[in-house]
């Protein structure tokens, strides 16, 4: 049984020694040449000159290459084609890259580069930047969206309480520790082949054919390993994979684009910030009787995935709760800054945080425990989301039950309430929330997945699959899937690199699917070829096919013989029997109609629960975590140890986002500075440290391993996705810093706070409940 | 200017990997991180931000302890042991050093306990920031080998301020910080890199040149002063945390480079008379050591100064003469009364911290004149405590930073000096709110006017890391703290006020 074990991380052995090569690790081919892109230095403006040649004329340069270099259309959109490669006679962002610098050295390019604000020259254009600017200029990359059940507007005005406000979350760099980087290698006959750090091989390989003029079979694109992804590299890792791949075709040379950390800020877009304006009818009790929400996201300046992202937000608005009468408006705000993108959870996070800010305002407005209103709400047996589909799956009444025993938090309550009679300075506060997440892509056609196994002559066993190995370890739990259906060691599977000349047209590695649609398409294949060995030992040695057992790298055949997997692939060999096999999979029963917004998305749900502790400064904002205790439904884990990693990992990031991480563009005040992104810098830009992980983090996976804790949506082993849900569980990080603020004015006022909290945000929201 | 071309320079020489390397014909600014990845071909140790604030690119510098470091907590073996960021140490630097990385950890196969644990502890997903992770651990665990402790949970949370992991949430590289020492120790041999650096060992002053720009280590104090007088454009470095960025980020030249970091003398921190002198080159560690010995409530301060690679590398010296106004130092050192001692040549000067500067990154050195010392008045009886406050606890730049002082005469304020970073074009004392409180008796009526005044003291700065509202509202706000703290009826104690005590004073 190597599935459901607690295996450490296939190459982690590798990580800790240095010895996990990333693309800027490998072997540089002689003749390899470094580019470097040169940024927009404004926000909007139309280009009226390239004064390239200074660009040239600085030292190592080999050549500078703006739109017209490239062959093929100047795009890399994923979605739309609205993403230029290199801008051409517009800049729609302060970090738009205009031209390319390819020199003989790295150090050579950068510096070169770095002459963009002499070389372009612009004519300003009046910049459009925050989502408020845009919605009021109707400025979108798509149209509006809508979603309603019952009838909203009439339930409000029938409610016994109404609750009216605005509210807004920020976004979120990814921050993956390895930055973006493609290295393009020409190949015979006109043919690129391109080592590029991304979630997506199969979209950069028809991107970079698009803008080279290639049919895709001329172009292969490898991904051994991602130092870190986060969405960040799903779609936005393709204008470096077709720069690099432009200028190798154009040079002949092999050519590498790694970008430093401040030009991957400026350059790339990251988790969109949402703006909420909402109507809330409720009961006295708490629950909500009638709910209208207009969300408004800063997309940027094209389209991306945007759509998609403003998608899953408005399917995850209800996330726990029962939602009668619902109306949900979607505006992807076109702004004059980087273009949003995906980032775990992906529009997820902000649709399902709106419900829980305004859960939360109701429940102090009703003076009662915003837990006992949370789950006056929770969806029941035989409801249905707002989208139409049934939650046939749900257990988060029973999951918050155990959490809120296991938790103390009631005594925590009382003790919190106690602490907080008698401390002059700082306040604690607690909070609960829940987590339901959707599993699937919204976009029916994309949850598909192939895998390729091989077994060698020596009973070794190879697995390629579409997806991509970012750190969430879906390596690891793939070759325990082939090795569980194989019966051999994990050890004898190896997962390789990812490549588009083994598995075609793959979807990207996101949506928290990657190993529900690999492992199913790589159990597929390696289950064929067990069929075939089965049926071989079968014939051979005249048993019952049910006879032939694998297990631990050893073949039972009935009770005739006993023999090593080895000694059966070798005879199974010389018998001609085909000793490596495809795979596939598609997700069943799924549908959606985009223009009703109906359907049935997801094929599961995954549940989730968290319990956090704060203690915050009323003097300065300051706070800290104290406890957090996490219990969340993985399903039948394949690897407990990488799913709690995932949950760990997931809750201290969001956290993040919802308190210290803080973007800060320049403001719109009529400045050529309009719209640069200050925080470009983990110097500006402050992610969680290890001083930020609570002292108390108690992690459990719910129910892992006993039968009511399977998934009942047929999946791999009956486990659960585990990338992106997690990132909703540290909401009760900042509903208890709310809890602690509240407390600072006795629970009288409702805190004006909207994330981030950061620490002037919490010292503002202490003034007000204070006034 | 240094005249480059005609100026004699041998090879940098450091220990790295068993021998002894020597680098010729490098620009003086090329890093240790692109050397190792880019000329040695070592790609274990990684670039994550090439600014010093993520620690993926950590290594560990070893040399034979000078005078200054006779009794340093990081001696291992006879060698004195610490993290650096490769991604903003110039190559020279290493000169008469051992460059230990992520490649000399495993014994053939065999992981290392440190890596062992990561393994174990799952410590690892991605993988990109672990080698960094590792070698901080690695350092961690020399120095307690060496010293046959164990660092608590805690104290390991703050060896890693300067690693940054956006995969696992911590949890298990803490573990793996813990688990660690479980295994039978492995002792590094450190006789081979001792032995070559003591063969390297040389008190000339080292030149060294590429192209026009120029490279020098002068040995001795006298030696430097000289070098100063003789080249006052030349740029001094020691840690290169700063000027590192220049480099790095914005392309600056620098075509002479004075580097004070070869200077024994100026590197300790000792107890002269009644002051703590603290060398210019002695590292921010090493000072901030000194200073929480004698004052523990700086101890906040301190751990939340940069991250402890950079607290290595970095100067306090240098954090003085640079002069930003979030910088940390000059708070604390203003509220503790320090003066600096510059030299020029034989000349040596004393000018009390608080009349330093004098406007914007700039102050009153004149050409060929440097920081020698900040001295620090021992013989204080005013109660001190210092107060950083920032959107992270750990390696973050102050929003505000405030050094505070006050001595009482009969419940009457006797002596007082606020001093805050974060408020203005410059660190500054509050002279109103100084004078709102001198001669009056320490209430909360003279804290309301003294919180007032601070107002009409400081325009604070307003950028992304605070409004300017914010940090006046804060910096009053901590006065308050400072009274809560310091009142005759019924003061908090710091884990009262402050939400890092709280926590440190009731984990686990």
């Amino acid at each position: 049984m190597s599935v459901g074990m607690r295996l450490p991380h296939e190459s982690a052995h590798l990580h800790v020694a240095g010895a996990a090569p990333y693309i800027d690790d490998l072997p540089e081919l002689a003749g390899t040449l470094h580019a470097a892109l040169g940024l927009s230095p404004i926000a909007h403006g139309r280009i009226v000159g390239l004064d390239l040649e200074l660009v040239r004329a600085m030292p190592g340069v080999v050549a500078v290459l703006s739109a017209s270099d490239i062959p093929g259309p100047n795009d890399c959109g994923p979605v739309l084609h609205d993403d230029p490669i290199l801008a051409d006679g517009v800049v729609q962002y302060a970090g738009q890259p205009v031209f390319a610098v390819i020199a003989e050295t790295r150090d050579q390019a950068r510096r070169a580069a770095a002459r963009a604000g002499d070389a372009i020259r612009t004519e300003p254009l009046p910049p459009i930047l925050t989502p408020e600017e845009a919605h009021a200029a109707q400025s979108y990359v798509l149209p509006p969206m809508h979603l309603a059940r019952g009838d909203a507007a009439a339930a409000i005005a029938a409610a016994p309480h109404r609750l009216q406000g605005t509210w807004s979350v920020g976004g979120q760099e990814q921050f993956y520790l390895e930055g973006q980087i493609s290295y393009a290698i020409p190949r015979e006959n006109g043919g690129m082949f391109v080592h590029c750090s991304t979630q997506h091989p199969s979209e950069m390989q028809h991107l970079v054919a698009n803008c080279l003029g290639l049919k895709s079979h001329r172009v292969q694109v490898e991904c051994r390993r991602m130092g870190g992804g986060f969405g960040g590299k799903e779609s936005q890792s393709a204008l470096f994979a077709c720069v690099a791949a432009v200028a190798a075709a154009k040079l002949n040379r092999p050519v590498k684009l790694r970008l430093d950390r401040d030009d991957d800020f400026l350059v790339t877009g990251r988790r969109h910030c949402f703006r909420y304006a909402y109507e809330i009818g409720y009961d006295g009790d708490g629950r909500v009787l009638g709910a209208e929400l207009t969300m408004v996201s800063r997309a940027g300046f094209s389209a991306d995935l945007s759509g998609p992202v403003m998608t899953r937000a408005i399917c995850h608005f209800d996330n726990a709760y029962f939602l009668p009468n619902v109306a949900v408006h979607g505006y992807s705000g076109k702004t004059n800054t980087q273009s949003n993108t995906a980032f775990r959870g992906f529009g997820g996070p902000q649709g399902a945080i709106a419900i829980e800010n305004i859960i939360d305002t109701i429940a102090r407005a009703l003076g009662k425990d915003a837990l006992d209103v949370r789950r006056l709400n929770f969806y029941g047996a035989g409801d249905t989301t707002p989208y139409g589909q049934p939650v046939d799956d749900n257990v988060i009444q029973a999951l918050v039950a155990e959490l809120e025993t296991t938790s103390r938090y009631r005594a925590r309550r009382a003790e919190i309430a106690a602490f907080n009679a008698t401390s002059e300075v700082l306040k604690r506060g607690l909070a609960l929330t829940p987590v339901k997440f959707g599993i699937s892509f919204n976009l029916v056609h994309l949850n598909q997945a192939g895998a390729l196994v091989h077994v060698y002559g020596d009973g070794s066993v190879l697995v390629n699959h579409g997806g991509t190995e970012m750190g969430q370890g879906l390596n690891t739990k793939v070759a325990q899937v082939v090795a569980h259906a194989l019966g051999v060691p994990v050890a004898d599977v190896r997962v390789t690199a990812t490549d588009t000349q083994k598995i075609a047209n793959t979807s990207a590695t996101a949506a928290s699917t990657g190993s529900d649609l690999n492992g199913q398409a790589a159990d597929d294949a390696a289950r064929q070829i067990r069929a075939r060995l089965v049926a071989f030992a079968s014939e051979r040695y005249a048993v019952e096919p049910a006879q032939v057992r694998f297990e631990a790298g050893r073949v039972d055949i009935g009770l005739v013989k006993t023999m090593t997997f080895r000694e059966l692939v070798v005879e199974a060999y010389m018998a001609r029997v085909q000793l490596w096999s495809d795979g596939f999979y598609a997700t069943p029963g799924l549908s959606w109609d985009k223009d009703t917004m109906q359907g049935r998305p997801f094929f599961y749900f995954a549940y989730g629960a968290a319990v956090s502790e704060v203690v915050v400064d009323t003097l300065t904002g300051e706070w800290k975590l104290l406890a957090a205790h996490v219990l969340h439904d993985a399903g039948r884990s394949l690897n407990p140890a990488i799913d709690i990693g995932q949950v760990e990992g997931a809750f201290i990031q969001g956290m993040g986002w919802l308190t210290m991480e803080e973007l800060v563009w320049h403001p719109n005040d009529g400045s050529a500075r309009a719209g640069f992104l200050h925080t470009h810098a983990p110097s500006t830009y402050k992610i969680p440290t290890a001083n930020d992980c609570p002292p108390v983090f108690d992690v459990r996976l719910w129910k892992d391993g006993l039968p009511d804790g399977d998934n009942r949506a047929d999946t791999i082993h009956r486990s659960k996705a585990a990338g992106e849900p997690p990132l909703l569980l540290p909401f009760s990080v900042f509903f208890a810093i709310r809890d602690a603020v509240s407390a600072a004015g006795g629970h009288r006022i409702d805190p004006p706070l909207a994330a981030p909290a950061t620490s002037e945000a919490i010292l503002r929201a202490v003034t007000a409940v204070r006034a | 200017m240094i005249d480059a071309p005609t100026m004699p320079s041998r090879p940098i020489r450091f220990f790295h990997r068993g021998g002894v390397v020597e680098v010729d014909g490098a620009a003086p600014t090329r890093t240790v991180l692109d050397w190792l990845r880019e000329d040695a071909r070592c790609t274990g140790t990684k670039e994550g931000c090439n600014e010093g604030d993520c620690g993926a690119c950590a290594v560990v510098i070893a040399e034979l302890p000078g005078s200054a470091h006779a009794t340093s907590p990081e001696l291992v073996g006879g060698l004195r042991l610490t993290t650096t960021n490769a991604c903003i140490q110039f190559l020279p630097a290493l000169d008469g050093k051992a460059l230990f990385t992520v490649e000399d950890l495993r014994q053939g196969d065999a992981l290392h306990p440190v890596q062992q644990a990561m393994v174990d502890c799952d410590g690892s997903q991605c993988g990109f920031c672990t080698p960094g992770f590792v070698m901080s651990l690695w350092a961690t665990y020399q120095h307690h080998a060496a010293r046959g402790t164990r660092p608590t949970r805690q104290q390991l949370a703050d060896e890693l301020s300067g690693n940054l992991c956006r995969c696992t949430g911590y949890r298990p590289i803490l573990d793996a910080g813990e688990r660690m020492f479980e295994a039978p120790m492995v002792a590094l041999d450190t006789a081979p890199a001792r032995a070559a650096l003591a063969a390297m060992r040389s008190d000339e002053t080292f030149r060294y040149t590429a192209g026009d720009a120029a490279f020098v280590a002068p040995k001795t104090l006298a030696a430097f002063a000289a070098e100063r007088l003789a080249r006052p454009e030349a740029r001094i470095v020691a840690g290169t945390t700063d000027v590192g960025l220049w480099v790095n980020k914005m392309f600056r030249p620098l075509p002479a480079m004075l580097f004070i970091g070869g200077v024994d003398e100026l590197r300790r921190v000792e107890r002269r008379g009644g002051v703590l002198s603290i060398g210019a080159a002695a590292s921010l560690e090493d000072a901030w050591r000194a200073l929480v010995a004698r004052w523990p409530a700086l101890t906040d301060v301190w751990l939340r100064f940069a991250g402890v690679p950079l607290r290595h590398a970095g100067t306090m010296g240098g954090n003085v003469a640079n002069g930003s106004p979030i910088g940390d130092s000059a708070p604390v050192l203003m509220g503790l009364d320090a003066a600096v001692l510059l030299r020029r040549g034989e000349a040596v000067r004393r000018l009390p911290l608080a009349r330093f500067y004098t406007g914007y990154m700039t102050n009153r050195l004149e050409a060929g004149e440097f920081v020698e010392a900040i001295e620090v008045p021992l013989d204080s009886d005013a109660v001190v405590r210092a107060y950083k406050i920032s959107k992270r606890f750990d390696c973050d730049i102050s929003a505000v930073c405030a050094g505070l002082a006050i001595a009482l005469d009969g419940g009457v304020v006797r002596v007082v000096r606020l001093a805050f970073g974060g408020m203005a074009a410059t660190v500054a004392r509050a002279a109103g709110a100084e004078a709102a409180l001198l001669g009056q008796p320490w209430n909360e009526a003279a804290l309301a006017a003294a919180q007032a005044a601070l107002a009409a003291d400081f325009t604070p700065l307003d950028d992304m890391r605070a409004s300017a509202g914010y940090r006046l509202q804060v910096a009053q706000n901590l006065l308050r703290r400072f009274w809560l703290e310091t009142r005759a009826e019924r003061p908090l104690a710091s884990a009262e006020v402050s939400v890092f005590e709280t926590l440190r004073s009731s984990a686990p």
